[in-house]
């Protein structure tokens, strides 16, 4: 398939069709980096229009420059033939009927649920004012409209889980009556219930006569779910297509070709103990007792909420242990603060619930983000050698391949999702660290630079560090871990032997007692 | 919800902490209770500070600051001061250009972009001179005929305008402009994100608090019976004060203009046990700053205690 130049609205059935949404020739740089060049877009009423790329192709800053949130450098922008290039701002988008969902979710934290749902259009009794006391029953009734009545929409949107505020963002946009809606990574933060529950409304919108544009990392939503797929790389459209398979999607999304999902694990765990770990309690852990090795990847598993996460953040000192004895190396260690664990040998890279909430510092450069943890190292009398820093620097970025060379000294949240995870783990590889956790570090990372990461880990245990692996994406678990925990109610429920290969196992150990029970 | 409730019930506490200290100090001293006389006149000098208080919690509500209601109030107070005429007309003119004021602060910190300390500092300073301009020299006076219908020694009108202060935001809370108040405070850019014209909504709040210095002034000027072109610069601390000690998160997003009422009459409670207790004026402001880190730390204190209850 050859690629038009001009955005064409594919074989047009009646001849003039109008597009719901239509954006050519935009483009729109960050400081020095060019997010989008020269990038075309097109949807059409009454249909589900996927928009997939890797991390940092530019897919959100294309829906940003569609909904107004940001204004494009050059080119036009189009919401049923409406010409909306030079007018910025979400509130002029929204009388024209768009509504978007942001992946960086766009509740108000101190406003309840219903003062969320309703900011736009409170209920008003006479002389036009706000009926407080009205605000939470209408709120309840919109939530029950979509099926939702888990939620109370009393409480503060703060107070929600993320999956929960998930939900009032999309209920938010769905409620409002839109003829375009656009979805940025709708899915990323929901359980699968929730995820048909989403597709089902997303159908029902299409059928009448909506457009709706969404983004997904999970090529099985995609296909399940879109009428059509774009394809953006490096800032622009290289492909809209109707049928495509996730072999030739993944192609045109990396410029590279398809080679598995997952590499050979090459590592192997020697004798040495490197973490041993008996009784260990406090927050929802129970008693947990694990023994890693030095080459090891070991990997926690189980139902979500079972103390995996207490697990890894009591052993970095983040959270107090209340019970139970931690040996790095066969001796004893207390580890009271982040502080005490990078001194005996631990990193952690963990990318929490909330993502650039904790980990990342984002207005600061790449480089200070990457050398943080080991400031003292190169220091004298408080002052950084910075010359010794961008040696040290310099070899990581190259090593994780950061940023596609970029300059160190640039923002780090100018870099895309994946590299900024990148980026957190290269700061622990600079603390020579011996043990390394790494919580859930491939959400929200497009399939190459997970497999990047996949490499980069098995790499580590091959030189002799010893890797406590947790994601909450089973198969990579079953995949890449030399042995399994299987954690249920902050205990060891079962050890499994890996490779595993097959997610199913890993979760039918992790229900199994419940069911007995 | 119960965060919220603590936060406001902070500014309360504290009003009602002070109240009582003030009973005992005034009643060891003088050997009986204090007077309506004595009560009035509490409500007559709060009163401006009330007016700027309620100001400036809009502007901290927002994520903002208004160092400028100074400023502002300085102006006003000169104008009044310096011109005497006894109709309804002035009145109106010197709210006008209160609101007038705050509106140039709006529109640089909504439109230009700039920090709102950064601006109201800079409006501060070019507020204050206009004011020494107008009225070089403390002076000045008003009408008689105006001061008995403001804030007459004799008869608790005080009491009227507390009450349509109080209304006043009760109302505003209860328009879509009140909660796109909260909105812009809790996270600008999501609110931006979702389509709350923010820029509009943030330069009506300054412009109110405009007005809000405007009836300060005319208030001051009130009780005072003439002008002074410095008069504003005290209420710049003082409004902050009592925004604080109201329990209005510094962040924005959360906290009433109640509260901010309450800590502006709690303020101006200290100034009179300061005063019965016979310390030199002197410390006034040493006391009042004391009395500002005392009730905020207790106020985090309180806070921090909340939290650790409360389950993680």
């Amino acid at each position: 398939m050859t690629e038009t130049p001009s955005i064409a609205p594919a074989p047009s059935r009646s001849g003039s069709e109008t597009l719901a949404v239509r954006a050519s020739g935009v483009d729109r740089a960050f400081g020095g980096v060019q997010a989008l060049r020269d990038a075309s877009f097109a949807a059409r009423p009454g249909e589900i229009h996927a928009l997939a790329g890797e991390n940092g192709a530019g897919k959100s800053t294309l829906i940003k420059v569609l909904c107004g949130v940001i204004r494009a450098d050059r080119g036009a922008v189009e919401i049923f033939g409406t010409e909306v290039t030079r007018v910025v701002g979400p509130a002029a988008r929204r009388r024209l009927g768009v509504a978007t969902a942001f992946q960086e979710l766009s509740l108000l934290p101190d406003l309840t649920v219903a003062e969320n749902l309703l900011l736009h259009d409170p209920p008003r009794g006479r002389l036009g004012l706000v009926r407080r006391g009205r605000l939470a029953p209408v709120a309840r009734e919109v939530l029950r409209r979509y099926g939702v009545d888990d939620i109370d929409p009393r409480a503060a949107a703060a107070d929600l889980s993320v999956a929960q505020r998930q939900v009032v963002e999309l209920v938010r946009v769905l409620a409002g009556e839109p003829r375009v809606v656009i979805l940025d990574e709708p899915t990323a933060a929901l359980p699968d219930r929730q995820v048909e529950w989403l597709a089902r409304h997303m159908r029902r919108l299409r059928d009448d006569g909506c457009c709706v544009v969404f983004t997904s990392h999970r090529w099985r939503e995609i296909e399940a779910l879109a009428d059509r797929v774009t394809v953006f790389r490096n800032g622009t459209r290289v492909a809209t297509r109707e049928r495509l398979s996730e072999a030739e999607a993944v192609t045109l999304m990396s410029g590279r070709s398809f080679a598995g999902a997952y590499p050979t694990i090459s590592a192997r765990p020697t004798d040495e103990s490197a973490l041993r770990v008996s009784n260990l309690s406090g927050g929802r852990l129970r008693g947990v007792d694990l023994d890693l090795r030095r080459g090891e990847i070991l990997g926690v598993g189980g139902l979500a909420g079972q103390g995996q996460r207490d697990l890894f953040l009591t052993l970095f000192g983040a959270r107090r242990a209340e019970g139970g004895t931690i040996e790095v190396d066969g001796r004893a260690v207390t580890v009271r603060s982040p502080k005490d664990a990078i001194r005996a040998g631990v990193g952690i890279a963990y990318v929490p619930e909330d993502r650039k909430a904790e980990g990342l510092f984002p207005p600061l450069s790449i480089r200070d983000n990457i050398a943080t943890a080991t400031l003292s190292r190169r220091a004298t009398a408080g002052f950084v050698n910075r010359s010794a820093e961008r040696v040290a620097v310099a070899s990581i970025v190259d090593q994780l391949r950061i940023g596609a060379g970029r300059s160190t000294s640039g923002a780090a949240d100018t870099l895309s999702g994946g590299n900024q995870q990148k980026v957190v783990m290269a700061r622990w590889l600079l603390t020579d660290a011996r043990i390394l956790l790494l919580f859930d570090v491939t959400r929200g990372v497009d399939a190459a630079t997970k497999h990047d990461i996949y490499e980069l880990v098995d790499t580590l245990a091959a030189r002799g560090k010893a890797i406590l692996y947790h994601s909450s994406e089973t198969e990579e678990i079953a995949h890449l871990c030399h042995r399994v925990l299987v954690l249920r109610e902050g205990r060891v429920a079962a050890e499994l032997a890996g490779p595993v290969g097959d997610a199913e196992r890993i979760v039918a150990a992790s229900i199994k007692e419940s069911q007995d029970a | 919800m119960r965060e919220a409730l603590r936060r406001v019930s902070l500014g309360y506490l504290v009003l009602a902490a002070t109240a009582v200290a003030y009973l005992v100090v005034y009643s060891s001293r003088l050997g009986r209770f204090p007077t309506s006389f004595d009560y009035l006149s509490i409500l007559n000098t709060t009163l401006p500070l009330v007016f700027v208080a309620i100001g400036q919690s809009l502007v901290v509500l927002t994520g903002g600051i208004d160092l400028s209601v100074g400023g502002i109030v300085s102006l006003c107070v000169a104008v009044t001061a310096s011109t005497v005429s006894t109709s309804a007309l002035w009145l109106v003119a010197v709210l006008a250009l209160g609101a007038a004021c705050g509106a140039v602060n709006g529109l640089i910190v909504a439109y230009g972009r700039i920090a709102p300390i950064l601006t109201t500092l800079a409006t501060l300073s070019v507020f204050t001179g206009l004011a020494l301009r107008v009225l070089p020299v403390p002076g000045g006076s008003i009408p008689p005929q105006v001061r008995h219908v403001l804030t007459n020694p004799a008869t608790p009108t005080g009491l009227i305008w507390l009450g349509l202060a109080v209304a006043g935001w009760l109302v505003l809370r209860r328009t879509r402009f009140g909660m796109r108040v909260y909105a812009i405070g809790s996270d600008e850019a999501s609110a931006r994100a979702v389509g709350v014209p923010a820029a509009a909504v943030k330069l009506k709040v300054y412009a109110l608090a405009g007005l809000c210095a405007a009836l300060a002034a005319v208030f001051y000027v009130s009780t005072t019976t003439s002008g002074d072109a410095n008069a504003g610069a005290p209420f710049i601390l003082t409004s902050i004060a009592s925004v604080v000690v109201g329990g209005v998160a510094f962040t924005g997003g959360r906290g009433s203009a109640l509260g901010a009422v309450a800590g502006a009459v709690a303020l101006t409670l200290v100034i009179d046990i300061l005063f019965f207790a016979g310390i030199d004026p002197l410390y006034q402001s040493l006391f009042q700053g004391l009395f500002l880190v005392v009730a905020v730390l207790l106020g985090t204190v309180a806070a921090l205690a909340a939290r650790r209850r409360r389950p993680a």
